[in-house]
C-alpha cells in the first residue's frame, strides 16, 4: 500500500518522529553562529561532563514514565548516594560505591512496592521519598558538607575528573553504559515489552499474563540505582557531598528531558534516544547561555519555552 | 424515484502515514434515508465517517450537506451543522450520570449562568422516553448495560437537532433483544425525517433496516444500490471481490459423551453476577455460553481465567484442583482469553501489531529474557497472512488498524500460544463476513486438533454453527444445556426465556 509515493501524511509523520533531533540540530546551528568558540572539542567535553546526571536520571525516568508513573525522588536519592558513599569511603572505593547503590535501591524498592503492590499513586509515593530521603541524607552528616578526604579520596575524585586518552571526560563511560543498557532492556527484552505494555494499558497487560507489580518494582529500583550512580559521579566531580544541594531539582531536568524526547507522560512507547536528545537540548541551553554570558535565569526561560514547544509538536491528536 | 440528497461527498481522499485509506470516494445519503455503509475490515468506512464529522481532515474532495459546502474541523462543528455520530468505540464518561453524559460539553445554563440541572434531567428523560427508554437518569451511566449507554449516545445525537445520525457498528456489542430496541429507535428517527448512516458487518441487519447501501473496498467505491436490487451473496461479492464461504453448521451429533474433561468449574459464586454455576469443558470441544447481556457469561470466563476471584466454588484443571491467582497462572496451564472489549481489555494501543500479537508468547520466544526477533517475526508474519490482517507493516501501532483488524491481532495473540483452552468472548465482534467465515473455520480447526474452545457470543446463530454444546445462562445460573444437533436458535431463545421468573425476583439488576 505504501508503494504509491509519499503523501503529505508521510512527511508530517516523519517530521514529528524526528522533531527532537531536528530541534537539537537547529540549536547547534544557532550556536555555531552566535557562540564564539562553539566549534571546539572543549565544548563537546563540557557537554559530556555536565550531562552525565541528566542522562543517567533521564534513563530511569524514561522507563518509569513509560509505565505511566513518575519519580520525583531522584534528586534526593542522588544526595543520599553522595553522603553514604562519602561516609563509606574509608572502607575502600568499591565498598563505598556498592554500599551507596544498595542503600539507594532500598528507596527504589520501597517506591516500587508501594506503586506496584499497594497501588498508591507514584507522584505521592515519590514525593514522600523526596522529602524523607533527602532528610536522611541531611541527618547523616548533620546537614553539613562532607569533603572527600583520606587515602581513598583521590581515587574517588578521579571518577569525576579523570580523562580518557588524556582528553575524553570519564563521564562518557556511565553515559554510554546507561543509555546502552536502557535501550537494550526496553527494545530487546521481554521485560522492556512489559514495561511499555503496563504503561500503555495496564488492564490488557494483566490479561495478557504480565505481572504488573513486578514490572513496576523493577523500574523504580532501576531509577533509584541510576540516580545513585548519578549522585556518585556528581560527588566525585565536586569532591564533596552536600546533602542539602546535591541533586536538587535533578528530577525536573530528567522529566523535562523525557518529555522533550517524546515519551508520553501517560505511559506507553518509551523513546530512549529521544530522552538522550532531550537531555542534550537541556544541557546545550545551559552551556550556550553560559558561553554567551547571558544570565542563568534566561536559560530557565529558554528551557521552559523549548519544553512547551517540543511537547506541542509531538502531541497526539486524540479521536 | 428521485432522491432528495442530504449529504453529498465527492472524491474524498484521506492518507495516513504509509496508508492510503480513501482514494477518491463518492458517497451520498438522501433525506430521511437509512443508508448502510459496508465493506471489509479496513475498507475505510470509519475513516470516511471521520472525515465527515471533523475528526480527520480530508486531503481532497468536497462535502455538500443540506445544500451547503461544509468543512468541519472538529466534532463540535459537525454537530452544529446537524451531523451526530455514535462511534465504533463509545466515548462517554462512565461514572457520570446519564443526563450529564447526554449534555456533556453543551450543558444548558439558566439565566444566572449556572448549569441548569433540573432542565437537563427533564429533557434527558423526555428524549430517552421518545426512544422508548425509561431509566433513572441520575444514576451513573456505567450502572446500565452497553445497550442503554448506546441509547444515551443516540439520545445525545438527536437532542442536538441532528439531520443525520451516523452509527458506526452500533450493534456489535448488543444482544438480539437489544438490537430490536435499537432498530425501533432507528425507525423512529426516520419518522422524524432524520437520515441514518448505519455501519454493520451483520448482513441480515442491513437487509432488515436499510434502504440503500454503499459498498467500499480498499478505500474505493465498489457499488451503491437500493437494498431491493441486491441479495446477500451479491453484496458480499461486492465487498470482498469474490464469493464468501457459506456460514453453516458442519458438525453432526455429539461425540464428547465420555470425553476427557479439561476444565471444570463447580458451584461458582461471585458478587451478584454469579450465583452458583458450574460448567465443564471437554478436550477438543467447542462449548458455547448463551444468554443475554449481563447474564454472567463474561464474569464466569474471567473467573476461570484467574482475572477475577470467585467468592466460593472450585475449579479443576485436567482433573486436579487449581487456584489461578492471576491470568498468568492460567496462561501457564495453557489457557488463552480473547476479551470482549478490545479497547479497554485487549489492545495495547501504542505498541505495534508485532508486539501486541506476541505479548503473551514472549517468554517462550526469548532466551535469558532477550526476545528472539527472528522467531517473533516468523510468528507474526504467519498470523498476518493466515488471518489476513490488514496492516502496512508489523511495526504499525495497533491503534492505527481498523477495528476488525485489531480484533484479528488479538485472536492471533492466543492462537500462537498453542493453547489447550481458549476462551473467546465475542470473537467475531466487528469482523467482516469474509474474515468471519475464516475465523469460524479456524475455531473448528482448533477443536479438531484437540484444543477446547469456550465461546461466548451474542449472535446465537454463531453459537448454533460452531458449538458442540451450549450452556444457557441467566442471572449467573445455568438454565439448561443443549448438545449436538439439538442446538438451534429457537431452543436457545426458549431456554433463555424460561428463566424469566428468576430475573424479576432479583429485581432486574443492572443490565435491564
Ligand atoms: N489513525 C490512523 N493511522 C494510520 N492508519 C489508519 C488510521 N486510521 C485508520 N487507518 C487505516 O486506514 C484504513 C481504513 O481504516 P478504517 O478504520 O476506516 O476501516 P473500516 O472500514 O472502518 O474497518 P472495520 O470494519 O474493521 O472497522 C485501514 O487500513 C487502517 O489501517
Ligand atoms: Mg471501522
Amino acid at each position: 500500500m505504501s508503494n504509491q509515493g509519499r503523501t503529505k501524511a508521510d512527511t508530517t509523520a516523519m517530521l514529528k518522529k524526528y522533531s527532537a533531533a531536528i530541534l537539537l540540530g537547529i540549536m547547534i546551528l544557532i550556536n555555531l553562529v552566535i557562540t564564539p568558540n562553539f566549534l571546539s572539542p572543549g565544548t563537546l567535553w563540557n557537554v559530556i561532563t555536565q550531562s552525565c546526571t541528566i542522562i543517567l536520571t533521564g534513563m530511569g525516568m524514561t522507563m518509569i514514565i513509560s509505565t505511566g508513573g513518575i519519580d520525583i525522588s531522584v534528586g534526593a536519592v542522588m544526595a543520599l548516594a553522595g553522603i553514604v558513599s562519602a561516609k563509606l569511603l574509608p572502607f575502600g572505593l568499591l565498598p563505598a560505591v556498592l554500599g551507596a547503590v544498595v542503600i539507594c535501591s532500598v528507596s527504589g524498592m520501597l517506591a516500587g512496592f508501594m506503586v506496584g503492590k499497594l497501588r498508591v499513586q507514584p507522584m505521592v509515593v515519590t514525593l514522600a521519598l523526596l522529602i524523607g530521603v533527602r532528610g536522611v541524607a541531611q541527618v547523616l552528616n548533620d546537614a553539613k558538607i562532607f569533603y572527600l578526604s583520606g587515602e581513598n579520596a583521590a581515587a574517588y575524585k578521579s571518577l569525576g575528573t579523570m580523562k580518557l586518552f588524556g582528553k575524553v571526560p570519564v563521564q562518557i563511560i556511565p553515559i554510554i553504559l546507561a543509555v546502552g543498557l536502557t535501550y537494550f532492556i526496553l527494545e530487546k527484552t521481554v521485560l522492556g515489552r512489559y514495561i511499555q505494555a503496563v504503561g500503555d494499558n495496564p488492564k490488557s497487560a494483566t490479561l495478557a499474563g504480565i505481572n504488573t507489580a513486578r514490572t513496576l518494582m523493577f523500574v523504580y529500583m532501576a531509577s533509584a540505582v541510576l540516580a545513585a550512580l548519578a549522585g556518585i559521579f556528581d560527588t566525585a566531580k565536586i569532591g564533596a557531598a552536600d546533602g542539602n544541594s546535591l541533586g536538587l531539582l535533578a528530577e525536573l531536568d530528567a522529566i523535562a528531558a523525557v518529555a522533550v524526547g517524546g515519551t508520553s507522560m501517560s505511559g506507553g512507547r518509551a523513546k530512549v534516544f529521544g530522552s538522550v536528545i532531550g537531555a542534550l537540548i537541556m544541557q546545550l541551553i545551559t552551556i550556550s547561555v553560559n558561553m554567551n554570558n547571558i544570565t542563568y535565569e534566561y536559560a530557565q526561560v529558554m528551557k521552559a519555552l523549548i519544553i512547551i514547544f517540543a511537547v506541542y509538536i509531538q502531541r497526539e491528536k486524540t479521536t | 424515484m428521485a432522491r432528495e440528497l442530504l449529504l453529498e461527498m465527492k472524491g474524498i481522499v484521506k492518507n495516513f502515514p504509509g496508508v492510503r485509506a480513501l482514494k477518491g470516494v463518492d458517497f451520498s445519503v438522501a433525506k430521511g434515508e437509512i443508508h448502510a455503509l459496508m465493506g471489509e475490515n479496513g475498507a475505510g468506512k470509519s475513516t470516511l465517517i471521520k472525515t465527515l464529522t471533523g475528526i480527520y481532515q480530508k486531503d481532497e474532495g468536497t462535502i455538500l450537506f443540506d445544500g451547503k459546502d461544509i468543512h468541519p474541523r472538529t466534532a463540535i462543528e459537525a454537530q452544529m451543522e446537524g451531523i451526530s455520530t455514535i462511534y465504533q468505540e463509545l466515548n462517554l464518561v462512565p461514572f457520570q450520570s446519564v443526563y450529564e453524559n447526554m449534555y456533556l460539553g453543551r450543558e444548558p445554563v439558566n439565566r444566572f449562568g449556572r448549569v441548569d440541572r433540573a432542565k437537563m434531567k427533564k429533557d434527558c428523560e423526555e428524549v430517552l422516553g421518545e426512544l422508548g427508554i425509561h431509566v433513572d437518569v441520575t444514576k451513573p451511566l456505567q450502572t446500565y448495560g452497553t445497550a442503554i449507554q448506546q441509547m444515551v449516545a443516540i439520545g445525545r445525537a438527536i437532542s442536538v437537532n441532528a439531520k443525520l445520525v451516523i452509527m458506526d457498528e452500533p450493534t456489535s456489542s448488543l444482544d438480539t433483544r437489544e438490537v430490536k430496541v435499537l432498530f425501533g429507535v432507528i425507525r423512529k428517527l426516520k419518522e422524524k425525517g432524520i437520515a441514518v448512516i448505519f455501519i454493520s458487518h451483520r448482513l441480515d441487519e442491513v437487509f432488515e433496516i436499510c434502504e440503500r447501501v454503499t459498498i467500499l473496498k480498499d478505500g474505493m467505491l465498489t457499488g451503491e444500490v437500493g437494498i431491493e436490487e441486491i441479495d446477500q451473496l451479491k453484496l458480499v461479492s461486492y465487498m470482498i471481490g469474490r464469493e464468501a464461504k457459506r456460514l453453516e453448521r458442519t458438525k453432526k451429533g455429539y461425540k464428547f459423551g465420555d470425553g476427557e474433561i479439561i476444565a471444570e468449574m463447580k458451584d461458582i459464586w461471585q458478587g451478584v453476577r454469579l450465583n452458583g454455576i458450574g460448567i465443564d469443558i471437554k478436550k477438543g470441544e467447542v462449548l458455547g455460553l448463551a444468554g443475554l447481556l449481563g447474564s454472567g457469561r463474561t464474569e464466569l470466563s474471567k473467573v476461570l481465567f484467574g482475572a477475577e476471584q470467585p467468592d466460593k466454588g472450585e475449579i479443576l484443571w485436567a482433573g486436579s484442583q487449581v487456584r489461578f491467582k492471576t491470568p498468568k497462572d492460567a496462561i501457564k496451564k495453557g489457557m488463552g482469553f480473547c476479551t470482549e472489549d478490545r479497547k479497554v481489555e485487549g489492545i495495547i494501543p501504542h505498541l505495534s501489531v508485532k508486539e501486541n500479537l506476541t505479548i503473551a508468547l514472549l517468554p517462550r520466544i526469548s532466551r535469558g529474557g532477550v526476545v528472539s526477533q527472528k522467531k517473533q517475526l516468523e510468528v507474526v508474519n504467519k498470523y498476518i497472512e493466515r488471518l489476513k490482517i490488514k496492516t502496512p507493516s508489523p511495526n504499525q501501532p495497533i491503534r492505527n488498524l481498523s477495528g476488525g483488524n485489531q480484533q484479528k491481532v488479538l485472536l492471533a495473540r492466543w492462537l500462537c500460544m498453542d493453547p489447550k483452552l481458549v476462551i473467546m468472548d465475542e470473537p467475531t465482534r466487528g469482523i467482516d463476513v469474509g474474515a468471519k467465515a475464516e475465523i469460524e473455520a479456524l475455531i473448528q480447526e482448533l477443536a479438531a486438533n484437540g484444543i477446547s474452545v469456550l465461546m461466548i457470543s451474542s449472535e446465537i446463530a454463531e453459537l448454533e454453527r460452531n458449538c458442540d454444546r451450549v450452556v444457557v445462562m441467566r442471572e449467573g445460573v445455568k438454565l439448561g444445556e443443549l448438545t449436538g444437533d439439538d442446538i438451534n436458535q429457537d431452543a436457545i431463545m426458549v431456554t433463555i426465556a424460561s428463566g424469566a421468573g428468576e430475573l424479576e425476583k432479583k429485581g432486574g439488576l443492572t443490565n435491564e
